[in-house]
This record gives C-alpha cells, sequence and structure tokens, in this order.
C-alpha cells in the first residue's frame, strides 16, 4: 500500500472532455497529500474514448495517469464505477484514493469503501501532517457550524478513501511537470450483467425564466424567513434596491419560491456586486453557488453562522428588525 | 410493497451547539433531538408510496433510548410498526460498523423498498444509505427526488448538480437516498398520535462491535475565521445608516 490515487471526474461539453475543476482541486489536495507524506501521486480517469483526458492531465506531476476505459463506463452507473476502481485498486495498491465531493462520488465511494472493508472519509476540506504518520482530515460537522479531525486508522490491507469539499484546494497550485506523465492504459473486466440500474440522459425541469446570474444585486433568503407571509419583506427590500430576489433551497423545497431562485450546488451559481443573505445558515451547498460574489452582506442572528465566513459586512441580530429598517433607509437615501 | 425507512435522531436544527468538554464531541447534556430532515423526506416518500400501491412502511432506527422519540413520531405519521435497534454506543462505531447494526435488523425482514435521507444535519458524512445496500447485495440510487414503482422494479428521479436531473431504473429489491423536497412533509394528526400508541415497537439489542473503527475523531472545534467581516452593530436604525452608507461608497449600488 503506498501512493496517492486520485480519481477524477470530467464534464463533456461539445464532445471533447476535460476534468471538471473540483476534480482538479482534489487532484491538487492529492499532490499536496502526497507531499506532505512523501509518496507519489497518480490520476485515473474512466470512460469511453478518454485519451485526450487522460492527455490533458499526463502535463501534471503525477508518477501515472490510469486511462480506465470500457464501453460500460460511457454512461456513469455505481455499479460499473465500483467494479472498475475496485479491480484498479487491487492491482494498483494506493495507500489514498482521493475524489472530488460531487454527486457522483456520494454515490458511488461509499459502496467502493465498504468492498475494501473502508469507511469513506467524506467532505474533507483539509488535510495536515501529524507527527503519527497518518494524515490529520478536517470536515464539518452540523452544517458547518464546527469542525472535525479526523485520523485514519490505517492498516496495510486497505487505502484509506477520502472526497475532497468544492473550493477547499486551488487547482491553481497544481503542479506541472516539464516530462509529461506516462499514461497507463487499464482494462477492466465489466459485464452488462453486473449493471443493475439503467440510467437515462441527464435533463434540466424547465427553461430559467429568471436569470440569477446575470443580476448585479442579489438579495437572497433563507429559513430564518419562518413563513411564506414574511416573504413580502424581504421581497420588499430586494424591490428598494433594484435586486432579484433568490433562496436557499428550504425555501424553495417548501414551494415559497419557485426552484429557479435557488442559489447553491443544486441550483444557481451567481457572482454579483452584492449578494444581501437574509436568514440564512451559510451551509456549504449554499456557499459554493454565491461565494464568488463581489460583496457579501449577511444578516443573521446567529453570530457563529457559518455565512459570516464568507460575509464581507454582517450584522447580528434579527432580520424581522433588520430589514425593514434597511429598506426604509434605502428608500430614504433615494429619495 | 414493503418498505423500510432507516431514520436518525439528530440535534434541533436551532440547537446550541456546544464542543464537549473533552473535546471530542458535543455537549449533550441541554440537547433536545428530532428526526433528521432529509430522513422525514424519506418517510413521506415511503408513506406516499404506500398510499399508492399499498403495502408496509416500517420505521428503523439505531440508537440510545431516547430515539424511541422519533420512531413514535414516524408511526403517528403513519408507518405501521417500527424497530429500535438499542445501542448506546453510536459515537464508537463508523458508518460501516453501524450500517451493519442497520443490515442486520434488516435481512429476517426482507423489504421491497429500503428509503433513508440523503446524510444527517449533524455528521453530514452521507454515506449510510449507500454502504447498507453495499451490505444487503441491493442496487442502490442517491439524491432522489421522485420514485415512481413500475411492472420491472422502479423509476427514479436522481437530482444531478447545477439544477440537472436524470431518470433512473432499477430491479426491486433496492435502496434509495432522499433528497429533500420531491414531497411536502406532513404533520402527524391527533388521531396519529393516538393510533401510534397501540402499534408495535420491537426493540433489538445492538450486538457489540467485532471490528475496531477505520476512523478515529480526535477534535472538535470551532471553525477559525478566514475571512474578516466587518460586523455592524447598533440599534436596527443605527446599523440600517451604516449599510446604507457601505451600499453607496463602497458597494456602489445605491
Ligand atoms: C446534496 C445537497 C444539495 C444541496 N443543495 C443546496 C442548494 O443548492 N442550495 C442551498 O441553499 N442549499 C442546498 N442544500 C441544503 C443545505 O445543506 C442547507 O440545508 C441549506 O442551505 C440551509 O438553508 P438555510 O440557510 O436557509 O436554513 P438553515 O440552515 O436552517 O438556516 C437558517 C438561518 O437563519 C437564521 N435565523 C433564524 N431566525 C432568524 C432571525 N429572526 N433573524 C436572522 N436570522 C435568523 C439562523 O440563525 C440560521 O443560521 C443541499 C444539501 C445537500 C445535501
Amino acid at each position: 500500500m503506498s501512493g496517492v490515487l486520485v480519481v477524477m471526474e470530467h464534464q463533456d461539453r461539445s464532445g471533447s472532455p476535460s476534468p471538471s475543476r473540483i476534480s482538479l482541486e482534489a487532484l491538487a489536495a492529492g499532490q499536496h497529500l502526497a507531499k506532505e507524506l512523501g509518496i507519489d501521486c497518480s490520476a485515473a480517469v474512466l470512460g469511453e474514448g478518454i485519451g485526450s483526458l487522460a492527455e490533458q492531465l499526463s502535463g501534471k506531476a503525477l508518477t501515472k495517469v490510469f486511462a480506465v476505459e470500457h464501453t460500460l463506463l460511457t454512461q456513469y452507473t455505481a455499479d460499473g464505477y465500483v467494479h472498475a476502481l475496485q479491480q484498479l485498486i487491487r492491482k494498483t495498491t494506493p495507500g489514498y484514493v482521493l475524489f472530488p465531493h460531487t454527486y457522483q462520488v456520494r454515490d458511488f465511494a461509499p459502496a467502493l469503501a465498504t468492498r475494501f472493508q473502508q469507511v469513506l472519509i467524506s467532505d474533507v476540506i483539509a488535510i495536515h501532517a501529524s507527527s503519527g504518520g497518518a494524515p490529520i482530515l478536517v470536515r464539518q460537522l452540523f452544517q458547518g457550524k464546527l469542525n472535525a479531525d479526523y485520523r485514519p486508522i490505517t492498516t496495510q490491507q486497505a487505502p484509506c478513501f477520502l472526497s475532497i469539499q468544492a473550493g477547499s484546494f486551488r487547482s491553481d497550485s497544481l503542479q506541472n511537470s516539464a516530462t509529461p506523465a506516462p499514461i497507463e492504459p487499464f482494462a477492466v473486466d465489466l459485464a452488462p450483467a453486473q449493471i443493475r440500474t439503467t440510467p437515462s440522459a441527464p435533463f434540466r425541469e424547465s427553461a430559467n425564466t429568471v436569470d440569477l446570474a446575470a443580476a448585479p444585486i442579489i438579495v437572497s433568503v433563507g429559513r430564518g424567513i419562518r413563513e411564506q407571509e414574511n416573504i413580502a419583506l424581504v421581497k420588499t427590500l430586494a424591490d428598494a434596491l433594484g435586486a432579484e430576489l433568490a433562496a436557499s433551497r428550504p425555501i424553495c423545497d417548501a414551494g415559497w419560491l419557485p426552484m429557479e431562485r435557488q442559489v447553491g450546488s443544486s441550483g444557481q451559481t451567481v457572482s454579483p456586486k452584492l449578494y444581501l443573505a437574509v436568514g440564512i445558515s451559510g451551509a456549504i451547498q449554499h456557499l459554493v453557488g454565491m461565494k464568488g460574489s463581489k460583496t457579501i452582506i449577511a444578516i443573521n442572528k446567529d453570530e457563529n453562522a457559518p455565512i459570516f465566513e464568507v460575509a464581507d459586512y454582517g450584522v447580528a441580530g434579527d432580520l424581522f428588525e433588520i430589514v425593514p429598517a434597511l429598506t426604509k433607509a434605502i428608500l430614504a437615501a433615494k429619495g | 410493497m414493503k418498505i423500510i425507512v432507516a431514520i436518525k435522531q439528530v440535534p434541533e436544527r436551532d440547537a446550541q451547539i456546544i464542543v464537549a468538554p473533552d473535546g471530542k464531541g458535543v455537549d449533550d447534556r441541554d440537547l433536545a433531538y428530532t428526526i433528521n430532515e432529509p430522513d422525514a423526506y424519506a418517510l413521506e416518500e415511503a408513506l406516499q408510496l404506500k398510499e399508492k400501491n399499498g403495502g408496509e412502511v416500517i420505521a428503523l432506527c439505531a440508537g440510545p433510548d431516547r430515539v424511541a422519540s422519533t420512531l413514535r413520531e414516524a408511526l403517528a405519521k403513519g408507518a405501521d410498526r417500527a424497530i429500535h435497534v438499542n445501542a448506546g454506543d453510536l459515537a464508537q462505531r463508523d458508518t460501516l460498523a453501524l450500517a451493519q447494526l442497520l443490515a442486520d435488523a434488516i435481512r429476517p425482514e426482507s423489504p421491497d423498498l429500503i428509503l433513508t435521507g440523503l446524510q444527517s444535519d449533524d455528521l453530514g458524512l452521507g454515506q449510510t444509505g449507500v454502504v447498507l445496500a453495499e451490505l444487503l447485495g441491493m442496487p442502490h440510487a442517491t439524491l432522489i427526488m421522485h420514485v415512481e414503482a413500475t411492472s420491472s422494479g422502479l423509476r427514479v428521479k436522481r437530482e444531478l448538480e447545477d439544477g440537472w436531473f436524470q431518470h433512473l431504473d432499477m430491479p426491486l429489491p433496492a435502496l434509495l437516498t432522499i433528497q429533500s423536497g420531491g414531497n411536502k412533509l406532513r404533520y402527524a394528526t391527533l388521531m396519529g398520535i393516538k393510533k401510534a400508541k397501540s402499534k408495535p415497537t420491537a426493540t433489538i439489542t445492538a450486538s457489540p462491535a467485532t471490528v475496531p473503527p477505520t476512523i478515529e475523531l480526535t477534535r472538535v472545534y470551532l471553525p477559525e475565521k478566514q475571512k474578516r467581516t466587518q460586523m455592524l452593530t447598533g440599534t436596527p436604525a443605527e446599523i440600517a445608516v451604516q449599510l446604507v452608507e457601505k451600499l453607496q461608497s463602497e458597494v456602489r449600488v445605491l
């Protein structure tokens, strides 16, 4: 057992696959971990016709790039990925297997780890070296309210599996190499009968009629608003600012605002000039959708709410007092 | 359709979370508990499937004595019976060991479908369902928004990133982890609460952990601030004036 293996994900826009940004971040995490431990780092890509994808990675400082090709890996299935990666890991015996923490990884990596009698350490935000040999892996608890340090209890028989949270490592810190890393094709044994689910092509529910991504000012409301009737309060503020109204997931789940106004990992990604978050706690799935905003203002009654991690200006107070006062002051300022 | 819903009891959403004196967990002395929200959606999906297709809904929860209240709530909402895997040492068991406890309780029931929430609001590891499916040798799908019974099994709607979705067909028995928002959650009715009193709960004592955990939680702490947030203070009116000033001179949107 040695070395780090990073399992990449790719997107396939206009027929030419390229590694997703979050995979490149996971790759940066892999290089960091390998350096800390003084071991080597390789990457794996899965699919069919992924030669160019493997080539894109071979310029990075990696020991090897494994190209895991099979027709049955063309479209993602949990069964296909678990079987293929189980074979690759058995053969190459890495000490650490890293993934980007994506919806796809959530779907198969826990099952893969189970095959090795291991537990995936999911959604890791930082990796520190420790004197004991095993690294300290940091992840969030209670939707970002607390951090926790985990230590893998490594055995010589199985690798440690971990997934890396979006935005925790920088893809621009990736080390390149002048000599390309060798690409190693890896043949997997996979039969159609081993794949028990039949996926259909991805689709979008309906064409978005609001383009939040284009809005220069966004006022976004979260569960702190308590009741549907109270949304009007925040809508009035948005109108005063000439802003689009957006929301966190629970507001859209409840049907208080349409899903097309949801910001976050399963909604829209926005980077307006101003993002004003009202009664939003700042869970990572929300933050990934808005932390690129130029200025962030947060109003939340909990001074420890994770939203204040990303806010430029914060108000620790009751939105039911602050929002009406702010609306009034804005209208007064506009004359 | 015989459906088992695996639910977890977690601290209430607005609970004041305080690090325990030993720094290895949270102080649970004054915590109030409730059903993990994604699990509430899993229960709702199960109840609606039963209403459409007939069958039975069994609520399953592992944990100490206190989780009985969460199982009672599930019964009051419409589950037919409950299974409590009584274990006071869950903090010492990792996801694999916990899933093994659940798998042992599920096997004798031979359900057609197992539902659970996609992750817990406290630990957020998001794996119990998938590990459970693997242990039981069942196909699974995660982040499910909608479930429909078909002649050959199930057709489910899975959430992908950035507002995309995907349909999946799969045979039964199967396990699904449910994402929030697919349904509207019901409340327990007075009648439901009354009926729950006569519904059976089987209690199984958890067998001791046989394998050592594969991960160890060594420290829990408040996150260090990455960014300097300028906090504005004063009366609401004073704060409003300061904010307007920022909007005019710095953010330049007014
Ligand atoms: C796979 C997955 C995908 C997800 N996708 C998304 C997504 O796309 N977008 C998204 O937003 N979430 C998403 N989530 C959910 C996310 O994890 C959080 O649960 C959600 O963002 C929380 O929304 P919230 O902040 O509005 O609610 P809460 O976390 O309940 O926070 C409410 C906040 O309001 C504050 N508050 C309460 N009362 C007041 C008051 N009177 N005045 C001021 N403040 C008050 C509280 O202090 C609290 O911080 C996803 C989760 C998963 C697992």
